[in-house]
Formats: C-alpha cells, structure tokens, sequence
C-alpha cells in the first residue's frame, strides 16, 4: 500500500491471483470441457442407441414406466425428478429426494422395459460439470468457495483494468526474445486480455447462476425468505402448491404428457412430481429451453390427483427477470450452435491459459539465483503449479480411460472412475515435488500427453464394437488426439527450451535452473527489493 | 537503526493490506447485501423485479467497494468510508422495513 495505487493493485493482483489460482484453474478447464457435456456423456456410454424420434406417445408410456417404478422404490420420497427420453439420449433418468439430509436415490431405465438400462455406470460429463461448481464437496462447500474465488477473480480483472494503460499495446505483444519472464508475462497479458470480455462475461454471470444463494437478502426482505414464491412470482417456475396433508392417490401420468405435448410445440424434457402420496400432489412438465439467448424453460403443472391443467408457464417474462435468465443462458452457451460453441470453448482455453501463465510467472518471477537451493514456499508453489496444470488435464484423460478399461458391470463403477481422476490428480502433484523442476514439468506434461494418447486406442481396442456411430466416435478420439498433441508440443518445448540470448549471455556459467527455465534479467528489476517485486510492480504496467 | 525502522515499516505496512483485505471482504458483502435488501423493497418496480434487478446488481456492488476500498488512501480512509455507507443502508432499510407494513409471505 505504500507504494501507490498501481503497485497495491499488482501485489493485490499476485498474491490474491495465486491463492485461488488453482482452483480457478480447474474451475475453468472442467466449465470449459463442460461445453461439450452431452458429447462426453454419450461417448462414455458407448452401448446407447440413439433414436431418430419420440413421439408423445413413447413419452406417455415412459413417464407412466417411471412412475411404476418410483411408486415401488421411492414411495415416500417428497419429490420425484423424471428426465424423460430424448432421441439423443434414448433412456428415463429418476431421481428423488426424500429429506433434506438424506443422499437422493437415482435410477437409470430402459424407456420401454422400465428395467434398469444395459449401460456401463458412469457419472459422464455430469461429473466434470459438477465439478465446475462444487469441486466434488459438499455442494454448499464447493459453491461458496468457487463463488468466493470467482468474486477475486472479478475484483482481479475490474483492477486489472483500472490500472492497465496499455490494454491495446497488450493485443499485440508477444516477447518471446527478450527473457522467459517477459515472455511469460506477455502470454499472461495476452490470454488474459484478448478474451478480456469473455473473462468478464463468463465471471459475472457465473457468481449470477447462484447469486441467489450467495446474496439471498433481497428476497428475505421483500418476500421473508419464500425462495419458491420469489421464483414463481418471476415467472421461472409455476405456482408451487403445498401438500394438503391427507393421503392421495396419484392419476395416470401418461394422458398429462399427451396432454402437456399438445399445449406447448417444444420437446418435452422431463416431469416433476411434488408430494406424490398427498391429495395436492403436483405433476410440472418441463419442456426444453426455445430457440433464443434465454435460460427459460415452457412448463405446465398439473393437478396430480385430478390431471387438470393448472397452470400454463410460457415466456413472458419480465425485464429483470429477463435479464437473470439471459445472463444464465450466456453462462451455459445452450444456444450455442456448433460453431459458436467452438468459439465459447476457445475462450474458455484461453482463461484457462490465462491462470495457467500466472501460476508459471509467479515461479520464474521469483526463481532462485544461481547456486541456491529454491526455498520451501517456491518448491511448494511450483509443486502445485504442476500438479494443477498438467496433473488436472492429466486427471481428466484417467477418467476416460477409467471409463473404457474398467469391466463393464464393476459394482461401484462410476465411483471408481472418479476415484482414477483423483489419484491421478493427487499422484501427480506428489510426484511433482521429486525431480528437478524443468524435469517435473515435461515429465507430468509428457505423461499427460500419453493418457490423452491412450484414450483413443482404449476406445478402439474395448468399444469399437459398440458404436453406433463410427464417424462420430472416431470424430470425439480425433479431439482427443489433438488435445495429446498439444500437450506432447508443450512438453516438448519445455524440455528443449534455451533461455533467449540475452539472457543467456547473464546466466553464462550457471546451470539452467528451473522450469520452464529462465535466468533472470537484473536489468529487468524495476525497482530493488524484495524478489519479484519488479515484476509484480510491471504487471500494473508503470 | 534505519535498518529496523524499514523492517517495522514492512510489518506496518503488511497489517494494513491484510486490513484493508478483511474490510474489502467483509465490509463489501455487506454493503452489497444491505443495497440489495434496500433496493428490493425500495426500486419502484414490482416486487419479483425489484429483488431480481437489486440482485444482479449486488455482485457489481460488491466489487466496487473492493475496489475502492484498495484504493483508498489509507485503510482509515477505507474504513470511515465503508463504515457511513453501511451506517446510511442500514438506517435507511431500517425506516424503510419499518414503513411497510408485514405481509404475506406470497
């Protein structure tokens, strides 16, 4: 603070930068993959069938399957979860909670047995989409601390802003040439501001999505704290109706869908049922979000003892809650169609590049000089800039790969896939910490490349057979590759960087010590001080 | 001797961030969530829009006085200032709450 507004905001900018660096890290390659969550969900199934149509009376049939089957299993849940078949994903997902504080029960069916589906368990995209947001904690735990970390990230880039002078200079600039530090932090620049208002957008609407359990004090003043009749009173979701507290026997589901399907043009995506065992049960048919920005949903509730029509949900939202639920709809990019969808992923490389180049600088900020081991907090930030930025990619590919060499009917499979992503995580950011450091890093970088490179023969070894679709499971393995190739690239250059002449003209005579490996320049040490503090004075840009 | 004032300067100096780093947390959640509570009651809209515009305006409240208060001269400066911009939001949603009469939660 003594020194001025731009070097607070620099030291502000490191240090807050490098303590929720990780996690932003793998918030933002686990959101960035979550793009391409139905894509990674069906190629983690390969045994599923795809269907050209369903038409309302498969629906009809499904929804009355499921409803048989939660009767018998989940009877005295209080709200049963019907995700009904899709031509994409041709299966009736069941989920049901019964209390708070008791783990929900989930089911998987075949839509026109309604026995459970032939399928390998696995979590699929849902896992790494989960993950974005709850980091595999307690859900409450992991919202509030990636809330609290995309909120630094905001204060991050507003500040970064701020105090930018050359914001346009920082397009276009790229020194490589002059020293790895530079080098390091023009990438940092260049990531960071090239996508700048992708990085904003995808940060504010994302504290957006759950704003109302981090800032719920609007509506315990205005509505004493009835979330339900603030979202009702909105439009988002149809009038909830409390039990009436007497037994009631559920009508037939089917005639609703029908009935639903022939109110509303859209696809019908799935059915909710509150209460089903009392007299004011409630059956809400939710229907895929229409063509357009906005995250909304057409809904129509029915009475459930009856199968009157009791509300009919459909646009006609008003500006702000418009507004909610377009920023919503920006954040997951459904609108998206594939080209866009590209984009949107290419931005979400480049924050997380954007991390990563800040994780890196911090290190070769602040490398040890010549002849002097690097003390306890540098091995520490290095041991974890590794394990996080090539163990987590790393992490990802064991999880697919779990997903083809694991036998099929395991009990417990889905939960051993995660387990593969997490040891892999965690065996990596240990191992991290032995090798010299150039070492460490085209080490866990090469070993990255070769899970990614295992995934495609796995696949083509174990489930060639099941697909459905060669071109499209050879096209997902084709991504797969280039995503290896990227990586084997960048551990290639790390393993065979020279520091640039000039900077190698200073180091003469030392070992290269570090990695990615750099001599640091004195001449580029703005100002004297503590180590680092010259390049942390230059990130504000004096 | 100079030596020493430095070091005491540093370890001052350090007191203060970390300072202005639990008031910019604390004191900027809960300037955000007294303004979002204000302006539900009090944005001349209906009530569902008041609480969603007050909401999404919440986060960008909230930076702002992060902002702000790491650009304060000084971490007093910081604090007088959080300290009456709360003290206003509170009394103001304390006659405001007090004006309206309780109504059904629906």
């Amino acid at each position: 603070m003594r020194n001025g507004l731009r070097q607070s905001m620099a030291w502000l900018h490191t240090w807050s930068g490098l303590v929720v660096g990780w996690v932003l890290f793998a918030v933002f390659l686990t959101g960035t993959a979550s793009y391409y969550k139905p894509e990674i969900s069906r190629w983690m199934q390969p045994e599923l069938r795809r269907e050209a149509s369903l038409g309302p009376d498969v629906l009809a049939r499904a929804a009355d399957l499921a409803v048989a089957h939660l009767q018998a299993h989940a009877a005295g849940a209080r709200t049963w979860f019907i995700t009904l078949p899709q031509p994409d994903r041709p299966l009736l997902e069941l989920f049901w909670r019964t209390r708070p504080g008791t783990p929900p029960g989930r089911a998987v069916l075949d839509p026109r047995t309604g026995e459970p589906a032939a399928l390998r368990e696995t979590k699929g995209g849902e896992f790494l989409y989960r993950f974005h947001f709850e980091l595999n904690l307690p859900p409450l735990w992991g919202r509030w601390i990636v809330g609290g970390c995309a909120m630094i990230m905001l204060v991050a880039l507003v500040s970064g802003v701020v105090t930018h002078r050359r914001i346009f200079a920082d397009f276009f600039t790229l020194r490589r040439d002059k020293s790895a530090q530079r080098g390091w932090l023009d990438a940092h620049n260049v990531t960071g501001v090239l996508a700048l208002p992708f990085h904003l957008m995808i940060t504010y609407t994302g504290v957006v999505t759950l704003a109302l359990m981090y800032m719920p004090w609007g509506v315990t003043a205005a509505y004493r704290g009835d979330a339900q009749a603030y979202f009702a009173e909105t439009g988002q979701i149809t009038q909830p109706r409390p039990p009436a507290g007497r037994p009631g026997t559920l009508a037939p589901v089917g005639p609703m869908v029908r009935q639903a399907a022939a109110t509303i043009p859209g696809p019908l995506e799935r059915l909710t049922v509150a209460n089903p065992r009392d007299a004011n049960a409630t059956v809400v048919a939710v229907f895929e979000e229409p063509h357009g920005l906005s995250h909304e949903h057409p809904q129509v509730a029915f009475d459930g003892a009856t199968g009157a029509v009791v509300e009919v949900r459909q646009g006609g939202l008003r500006p702000a809650a418009k507004t909610f639920t377009t920023m919503v709809g920006l954040h997951e990019a459904h609108f998206a169609g594939a080209a866009l969808r590209v984009l949107f992923f290419l931005c979400g490389l480049m924050g997380t590049a954007m991390v990563a180049t800040g994780l890196v600088l911090w290190t070769v900020a602040r490398l040890p000089r010549s002849g002097q081991a690097p003390g306890p907090g540098w091995r520490l930030v290095h041991g974890l800039n590794v394990g996080t930025v090539a163990g987590l990619p790393a992490a990802v590919a064991a999880y697919f790969l779990a997903n083809r060499l694991l036998p099929p009917d395991l009990a417990g499979r889905a939960e051993w896939e995660v387990w593969a992503f997490f040891s892999t995580w965690l065996a990596t950011t240990l191992a991290a910490f032995l090798p010299p450091p150039r070492q460490a890093w085209s080490g866990a970088l090469v070993l990255a490349a070769a899970l990614y490179l295992a995934v495609p023969v796995a696949d083509v070894l174990t489930a060639a057979a099941a697909w459905d679709d060669p071109a499209w499971f050879l096209g997902f393995d084709a991504a797969i590759i280039a995503l290896a190739a990227c990586l084997a690239i960048i551990a290639r250059k790390v393993a065979r960087y020279e520091a640039p002449r000039r900077a190698r003209r200073d180091a003469a005579g030392r070992p290269a010590p570090g990695a990615p490996p750099a001599a640091p320049e004195p001449a580029l040490h703005a100002a004297p001080g503590p180590r680092g503090e010259g390049a942390d004075a230059r990130l504000g840009r004096a | 001797m100079s030596h020493r004032r430095a070091a005491r300067a540093d370890i001052l100096g350090r007191a203060a961030v970390a300072g202005r780093v639990v008031l910019a947390a604390g004191g900027g959640y809960g300037i955000a969530a007294l303004a979002t509570a204000l302006l539900s009651l009090t944005l001349p809209l209906p009530r569902s829009e008041a609480v969603t515009a007050a909401t999404l305006l919440s986060v960008a409240v909230m930076v702002g006085v992060v902002v702000a208060v790491f650009a304060a001269r000084s971490l007093l400066r910081a604090l007088v200032g959080v300290g009456a911009a709360g003290l206003v939001l509170g009394g103001a949603l304390w006659l405001v709450a007090g004006a309206i009469p309780p109504g059904p939660a629906a």
